[in-house]
């Protein structure tokens, strides 16, 4: 047992893929020399070499398009966008070739795109995206939101080994900021499986990512007050584990679906209907929705702070659906 | 870049195909040919075909003889109007038409219409229709060939309209920076659906970027058969041997509108008389019999089978089911 940091633990997961599986490879911008602008892939062009850790220009259709091609001749690519904002620029080759290819011709693309995520760090409109919401809506596609140290290096191995195409959001808030014990041997996090992160009884927080931290604050807090709140981490949001989520929304009746994609068309709507159409009769309370507005993630620290959901404002929404 | 005088009397070439190699050639263009004339001038328009249809009529040479230099292992990705590689790689007539047909023995069991198909069985991957997607792809193919130690190449097709999206040029980049083993083939038609060259391009040919990447470029007319060959050799053979890749433009002319339901009045009439003068089959077939490699005869029998194969691949095509509907949820994702 070594604590190991959640940036790190995604570094191992890639590193004992890479050296498990001759077919993994990584490409992205300065993911070789440099090491990668966060330094998840350091020290991977010495150990592996240029042919397996491949420094691209800016160009990140190429980098997704050439990760495809080499995967529809059996090779296991992991592509990084040096920043997730800048996976728009792959958008059309993610959508419409990765995700589409197993269903219009029968040929599996198994290559999984990563990349730093989320808000938090002052990074401005373009450095702080959370993206998934633009990928929800594709059929084809798997999205992963690890927000554990043992998830992140789980989830980057299952991501790795899966015959689709996946699509792998880290948060770069707790690249540091998060650790824990990793067990030495094997281990992979199933892709569409939750964790619940708390037990509770009157009360079912629903988030993933960065989130999960401050619904576990909030849920401290709400404790003071004799409010026992259930959390639920989605860990992968496509597919969704239906069944954890209306385990929880029948065991405690009121939910709060939480992220940090913006509110309207974020994937909190997706698991409120899932609850409305299937536990409509459990719930005591109108689900609720706390996600940041329907605006570009602002710079400046207090806009930054207003923008992104906070402890406080979870509490506060938690008490008043307490009472309801 | 080096242009080519392929129009020129004296011998241009450096490869020469064989006798048979050449029979084989016509074979397929006379294929080719007859297969989008079934699919076009009555398939489509009997209702019997109910989505798009795209021809590479006029632009048979190019598919045929460039994808004739493919060994077993190498990987291609064709366009919208290379019918000719499909054929050449093996997938039969009669599954083209029953994909053309949505049913489910079509190489794409109903997901998808017309030429978007492909099977890695063939080594053949299926186009997408955002244009130039396909560049990226073959030269990650081409990658993993390279990081194999494979003597493979990837072949990538694509029409001039392609070249002007930001995906070929990321995709022919990252593979000239590796030198890649993948050629990148131009069908230089002229039109972009209603788009002429000069509201495409600031320059005359395509193949003049090449030397932005490092990379040679070449012209060469794509209606004789005889200079795709051998300009394909060369360029396929650089790619083998660890060259890198290169761009080859085959100028050729779209002897249709861009799909079935286009009239193409936008094309001025003249154009059309000009390239139906320069028609590849019939050049290579009056090349062949004034050669002496082919006789009036033999090339009677070669249009007749032609028909037979297509009136065969039609009439099974037409008895194949339908995909069931509740297929339509499956193989989204593996399903073991």
């Amino acid at each position: 047992m070594a604590v190991t940091t959640y940036i790190d633990a995604i570094k191992e997961g890639i590193w004992e893929e890479m050296e498990k599986d001759e077919s993994v490879f990584i490409l992205g911008e300065d993911v070789g020399i440099y090491g990668g602008a966060f330094k998840v892939t350091k020290g991977m062009l010495d150990k592996f070499g240029p042919m397996r850790v491949i420094d691209t220009p800016i160009s990140e259709s190429a980098i997704v398009g050439a990760a495809i091609g080499a995967a529809l001749v059996g090779m296991r690519p992991v592509a990084e966008m040096q920043f997730i904002d800048f996976i728009s620029c792959a958008f059309d080759q993610i959508v419409n070739f990765a995700a589409k290819c197993r269903y219009r011709w029968g040929a599996g693309v198994p290559i999984v795109v990563r990349g730093p995520s989320g808000g938090g760090v002052h990074g401005g409109p373009f450095h702080s995206q959370n993206p998934e919401a633009y990928f929800f809506n594709v059929p084809g596609l798997k999205i992963v939101c690890p927000s554990t140290a043992y998830d992140a290096k789980g989830l980057i191995k299952a991501a790795i080994r899966d015959p689709d195409p996946v699509l792998y959001f880290e948060h770069k808030y707790l690249y540091r900021r998060i650790k824990e014990d990793l067990p030495a041997e094997d281990f992979v996090v199933p892709i569409g499986k939750a964790a619940l992160r708390r037990e509770g009884e009157d009360l079912s927080i629903i988030t993933y990512g960065a989130m999960v931290y401050k619904a576990l604050e909030a849920a401290e807090a709400l404790a003071q007050d004799g409010i026992d709140v259930e959390v639920l981490d989605l860990r992968s949001i496509l597919p969704l584990d239906e069944e954890a989520i209306l385990t929880t929304a029948k065991k405690t009746s009121k939910v709060i679906v939480l992220h940090e994609a913006t509110l309207t068309g974020g994937p909190g709507g997706e698991v409120v209907a899932r609850i409305a159409e299937k536990a409509f009769e459990y719930l005591d309370g109108p689900i609720v929705r706390i996600a940041p507005p329907d605006t570009p993630v602002p710079y400046s620290p207090p806009l930054e702070e207003a923008f992104l959901p906070q402890t406080k404002d979870i509490v506060a929404k938690a008490k008043k659906l307490a009472a309801y | 870049m080096v242009e080519r005088q392929t129009m020129s009397k004296k011998s241009p070439y450096t490869y020469l195909p064989s006798d048979e190699t050449k029979i084989r050639m016509l074979h397929f263009m006379k294929l080719v040919r007859e297969i989008e004339d079934r699919i076009e001038k009555k398939l489509y328009r009997q209702g019997r075909i109910v989505g798009g249809v795209y021809v590479g009529r006029g632009q048979e040479a190019i598919s045929v003889g460039t994808a004739i230099h493919m060994e077993k292992d190498d990987v291609v990705a064709p366009s919208h109007r290379d019918m000719g590689v499909f054929l050449m790689r093996g997938v039969t007539p009669r599954r083209i038409i029953a994909q053309y047909m949505g049913r489910r023995t079509g190489l794409t069991r109903g997901r998808d219409g017309n030429m978007h198909m492909g099977d890695m069985n063939y080594n053949v991957i299926a186009f997408v229709s955002h244009l130039g997607d396909n560049v990226p792809v073959a030269a990650g193919v081409a990658l993993a060939f390279k990081q194999r130690g494979q003597k493979q190449v990837a072949l990538c097709y694509n029409g001039e309209g392609a070249t002007s999206r930001g995906d070929w040029h990321e995709g022919i980049n990252f593979a000239s920076i590796h030198k890649l083993p993948v050629t990148f083939f131009i069908n230089n038609n002229a039109y972009a659906y209603s788009t002429p060259m000069e509201l495409q391009m600031a320059i005359k040919d395509v193949a003049m970027r090449a030397p932005g990447y490092g990379i040679p470029g070449e012209v060469v007319d794509g209606n004789d058969i005889l200079a795709v060959y051998d300009s394909a050799k060369r360029a396929i053979d650089l790619a083998r041997s660890g060259g890198g890749p290169s761009i080859v433009e085959y100028k050729t002319f779209r002897m249709t509108g861009h799909s079935a339901h286009d009239d193409a009045g936008y094309v001025p009439p003249e154009l059309f008389d000009e390239w139906k003068r320069k028609d590849p089959i019939v050049r290579f077939e009056r090349t062949l019999l004034e050669e002496g490699a082919l006789t009036q005869s033999r090339l009677d029998e070669m249009q007749k089978e032609c028909a037979l194969i297509v009136d065969d691949a039609v009439d099974w095509a037409e008895q194949q089911p339908y995909p069931a509907p509740e297929e339509v949820t499956k193989d989204v994702y593996y399903e073991g």
